[in-house]
């Protein structure tokens, strides 16, 4: 049996039929389209879909759709207003090289704008603790935690 | 790695929820937080035909205070508890712990209610409850009881709850003003399940003798190990090295049973119960007045 729901995806209002199972990471990319938002583990612990629900930071993989009906997400797509004006987060990865195959670079950017809210001028050692919950096989972290220092300038 | 089809109810009331529990307790599982269940679900090792969600019952979503004590509705997440002014100034132990779960992605959905009834061993709100003498509310259509967190935990993943109770509220008593706390852990890195824990509890009276005490383990057997002897070898003592050392050897020896895992054997987790006792025992001396 589907059910009705109607949630709010960057800013833009979306009414679908869902099936109680279909958790909210595969109605973002298969429903919506936004591929943004990365699957990796789906047990909670790489980090790969983490998005903005209700503006906190929350795995997409451990909820499912119909969960979020009325509420309202963020997805690394709502961050850049277009391809040549990225979010200063995302500039200062592009810029300090912050990443390299890109796989969690949006779970990555989705934790890191609440964790930059609360805290706008973190040290490494929080920066290296707001990180631990997304893992990154390819850069060894060190040129994420420049990225976030960059952003943590521009942002200011 | 997709869940199994189920049915689905979303109950706004908790009269709605006890009665929908009552109807299909055989059958129907709670969602709370779901950061425990959804995993289990996705690896369909948990297979229920029928979901009851809890996110819209906004009446079990408080943390209030009274004379004596905290109370704290089952819903109310741990996000919530980690910015809680109450919880700060009245069980520290609990303010100090709450960042050691998982990860704030995680802490933004999951529940103290729903860790509870989980019972896993490794988790750090089971050790928390024993550690605090709370007392947890659990009601059906038939009624409410409280049960003590000392008879709550009946083992691996398993409760005191019957299948058609609702865990609703946790009650837990204010720390006295010369108790003094330690929440330590070792995981691989800050966020995973820790490979042994320990919350250690001290209280002095005016002349630095210890008036009480309490070591309670995680990861260290089939529950939250609450190492009874140890801490009753400090009681009504100055609490000096050697003390706190027979303290550690007791508790790290006898009375926790660890297993081991993929990444730690149990003389490694027996180990560092010994360390993070002696850690905690001195951490905790000191926030209680003493001279450690």
């Amino acid at each position: 049996m589907t059910h009705s729901i109607t949630v709010t995806v960057n800013e833009k209002e979306y009414t679908r039929e869902v099936e109680p199972r279909l958790l909210l990471s595969d109605f973002l990319r298969h429903e919506l389209g936004l591929t943004g938002t990365h699957v990796g583990c789906e047990h909670g612990v790489c980090g790969a879909c983490t998005i903005l629900f209700d503006g906190e930071s929350i795995r997409s993989c451990l909820i499912f759709a119909i969960q979020a009906d009325g509420h309202n997400i963020t997805t690394v797509e709502g961050l850049a207003t277009d391809k040549d004006n990225l979010h200063p987060l995302q500039q200062s990865f592009w810029e300090a090289h912050g990443l390299q195959c890109g796989y969690c670079t949006p779970g990555v950017l989705m934790t890191l704008i609440p964790f930059l809210k609360q805290n706008p001028n973190p040290s490494e050692d929080e920066i290296r603790h707001a990180l631990s919950g997304n893992l990154c096989r390819c850069t060894g972290y060190q040129h994420i935690v420049d990225a976030v220092k960059l952003a943590a300038e521009k942002m200011k | 790695m997709k869940p199994a089809p189920f049915k689905y109810h979303a109950p706004h009331l908790l009269e709605e929820a006890l009665s929908l529990m009552n109807q299909h307790a055989d059958e129907a599982k709670l969602l709370a937080g779901g950061q425990s269940l959804v995993p289990a679900m996705n690896f369909r090792v948990v297979q229920p035909s029928l979901l009851i969600d809890l996110n819209h019952v906004q009446e079990m979503a408080y943390i209030s205070e009274d004379k004596n004590a905290l109370h704290i509705g089952a819903m109310a997440r741990e996000r919530q508890l980690e910015f809680n002014a109450s919880i700060e100034t009245r069980t520290p132990l609990l303010h100090e712990a709450v960042p050691f779960i998982a990860h704030p992605q995680i802490r933004n959905r999951g529940t103290i209610g729903g860790s509870i009834v989980n019972a896993d061993p490794a988790a750090e709100l089971p050790v928390l409850m024993l550690a605090l003498d709370a007392r947890l509310k659990a009601q059906s259509i038939s009624g409410e009881r409280w049960i003590n967190a000392k008879d709550f935990f009946a083992g691996m993943f398993t409760t005191a709850l019957e299948p058609n109770e609702i865990l609703v509220e946790i009650e837990l008593p204010f720390m006295s003003a010369h108790t003094g706390w330690s929440f330590m852990e070792v995981a691989p890195r800050a966020g995973d399940y820790a490979l042994m824990g320990v919350a250690a509890l001290v209280t002095l009276d005016e002349n630095g003798k210890c008036t009480h005490a309490k070591l309670v383990y995680l990861n260290a057997g089939d529950g939250p190990v609450d190492a009874k002897d140890a801490a009753k070898s400090l009681e009504g003592e100055t609490l000096s090295d050697a003390l706190m050392e027979s303290a550690a050897a007791m508790a790290s020896e006898k009375e926790i049973n660890p297993f081991g895992n993929v990444h730690t054997s149990p003389e490694f987790q027996r180990h560092l119960a010994k360390v993070l006792t002696k850690k905690a025992l001195k951490q905790a001396i000191q926030r209680a007045g003493g001279a450690q």
